[in-house]
């Protein structure tokens, strides 16, 4: 037993990246570390989530906002990775170093790493955000290969961090013939990994569907991170369920947010 | 002060308890708490079989409040006796069964069940559900079908405590406790969600799956409070009152209009250590403003 798992903390930072334009600001938030007395954020891992609801929400909005867990060390703090798109992440993005904030977690389960086993990293967007640490942790990168969608420009994704860690590409997609290039290298590469690699992917549902699509194809599998409107991000409110094949509705909170491709519906 | 509450057969060591389908089964909650402290729990709503609930999306966002539209997905009854019950520290803190299903004669067979397990200290019976075809709030808004549903429930609930819960979704609210009393309730409980809708002006599209959900969160606490204050005038069993409750503040109004306990719902969502929270600030609370014991402060609203 942990203690309680929901805890009263403080923003330590915002660093804002690039501009989004029409696509909204891209921000990684920084909370101060719960501190070491607490034995479940020692042990977190890529792939899971923590909610996040700072004071300045009030009663509206009045539900926390889950985020995959970008980075989290004592000295660092804790890190998540977002995209001002609606009213909770707008006032996301007006908080200021000291503000009040109550979060929960880590939540839900990880990404299977496998240091022998060739990976492929498929990253949609904001997708990007477990793969930093990810990546970072990998016992042997040199079996890692990065391939990362996006539309809004490469400066909003602190892509630095990636890059030099192992092999990344970055694919800017600005008309739909950059779409079309990117599902095509999707369907070249996916097959390649599904025998004897490892195929991990987060991002957006038609990016994780293409996926899922292909690996099916080719009697493969792919581990994919789901992202889902949560009210309580514990398997309580049943709110974020998905399709699994044998156990029917389940929650994306608890169950997930990482399920193997052949396992669910998309 | 004394915060034990004694009604209607259930012993509770304080008026705080968790209401149905806020709360999971329970076990979810061990991580930001010890269920211990709470007076009680009520699972999420228990049909016979295993339910799948609604279509996604099942949640949205309002100001001051969340709706949902679930659709009371749930384990089914077996499986939470089986699997969930030896989990829960029953023998502290008073966990209720509530209990959804399709006809008073199902109803009765829950009952049945659920009934003559040890670890559960009463049954709740779902007529308030507004997020299903069949069954939920439709026995609900009809006194004579309510009623049927409470004898049914009543007759083969093993003598356990039978608490019946209501929709604010009905013309007089009063009409429809004195119908579930007079039918054998032990105590009434109130209100479930307020039926509800939200929709997106630029995509044309409703934001739940199932079109109407049900509105909670301190956004409805007002209505709760009047009809928690006109049930209380209008029976004799005890009341337990909930809607928006999101402070010790707010336990303390609904006892004063007439609840014996409380239970609190979507601000296990706001933070999933709420509740356990609460029972603290409660008892902080009632010793700042001098509350000598529950019989004299319930009810005692001066008008």
């Amino acid at each position: 037993m942990f203690g309680n798992a929901c805890q009263d903390t403080t923003v330590k930072s915002l660093t804002r990246f690039g501009k989004g334009g029409a696509d909204g600001e891209f921000i990684e938030l920084t909370l101060e570390h719960p501190g070491s007395d607490n034995a479940a954020w020692k042990s977190w891992k890529p792939g899971q989530f923590l909610m996040v609801r700072p004071e300045s929400f009030g009663l509206d909005p009045l539900m926390g906002r889950p985020f995959s867990i970008t980075r989290a060390d004592e000295e660092q703090g804790v890190s998540l990775f977002f995209q001002v798109m609606g009213r909770g992440t707008r006032k996301l993005a007006a908080l200021k170093p000291g503000d009040p904030v109550t979060m929960w977690g880590p939540l839900g389960n990880a990404f299977v790493a496998r240091k022998e086993t060739p990976t492929l990293v498929l990253a949609g967007g904001i997708g990007i955000a477990p793969f930093y640490e990810y990546v970072k942790r990998h016992d042997q990168p040199e079996n890692l290969r990065v391939e990362f969608g996006h539309r809004p420009p490469l400066a909003c994704y602190n892509w630095e961090r990636m890059q030099g860690l192992c092999s990344c590409g970055a694919h800017h997609e600005t008309c739909r013939q950059d779409l079309m290039d990117f599902i095509a290298l999707l369907e070249e590469t996916i097959p390649q990994y599904c025998n004897d690699g490892l195929i991990i992917a987060c991002g957006p549902l038609p990016f994780l569907k293409t996926i899922k699509k292909v690996a099916d194809a080719h009697g493969g599998r792919a581990q994919l991170s789901l992202e889902n409107h949560m009210a309580c991000g514990i398997g309580a409110c049943l709110g974020c369920v998905c399709k699994h094949k044998e156990d029917g509705p389940v929650s994306v909170c608890a169950r997930g947010p990482v399920f193997w491709s052949d396992e669910i519906e998309l | 002060m004394d915060m034990r509450v004694n009604m209607a057969g259930l012993k509770l060591s304080n008026p705080v308890m968790t209401a149905s389908g806020t709360f999971g089964y329970g076990v979810e909650f061990k991580r930001y708490g010890q269920l211990e402290k709470l007076g009680g729990l009520v699972v999420k709503g228990l049909s016979l079989e295993p339910r799948e609930g609604n279509p996604m999306p099942r949640i949205a966002d309002a100001p001051a409040g969340m709706l949902n539209a679930i659709g009371l997905q749930n384990i089914g009854a077996r499986n939470f006796v089986e699997k969930r019950l030896q989990l829960l520290p029953w023998s502290e803190t008073a966990v209720v069964a509530n209990l959804y299903a399709c006809s008073a004669e199902e109803f009765g067979d829950l009952a049945a069940y659920l009934g003559q397990q040890e670890g559960i200290a009463a049954l709740e019976v779902n007529i308030s559900c507004p997020n299903v075809s069949s069954g939920g709030v439709l026995f609900g808004q009809d006194p004579s079908m309510a009623a049927a549903v409470t004898r049914a429930v009543k007759d083969h609930c093993g003598g356990k405590p039978v608490i019946v819960k209501l929709t604010p979704n009905v013309t007089d609210i009063a009409t429809m406790a004195k119908s579930v009393v007079d039918a054998g309730a032990d105590a009434v409980s109130l209100i479930n969600t307020l039926s509800a809708m939200s929709v997106d002006a630029r995509t044309r599209r409703p934001r739940l799956a199932n079109v109407i959900g049900g509105l909670s969160g301190p956004a409805i606490k007002p209505v709760a409070l009047r009809c928690v204050w006109q049930v209380a005038q209008a029976v004799d069993v005890p009341v337990i009152g909930m809607g928006g409750i999101a402070s010790a503040e707010d336990v303390l109004e609904f006892i004063l209009v007439g609840a014996s306990a409380v239970q609190v719902g979507t601000s296990n969502f706001v933070r999933p250590d709420f509740a356990f929270r609460l029972v603290d600030e409660l008892a902080a609370l009632v010793d700042e403003l001098g509350i000598k014991n529950w019989d004299e402060y319930r009810g005692s609203l001066a008008v």
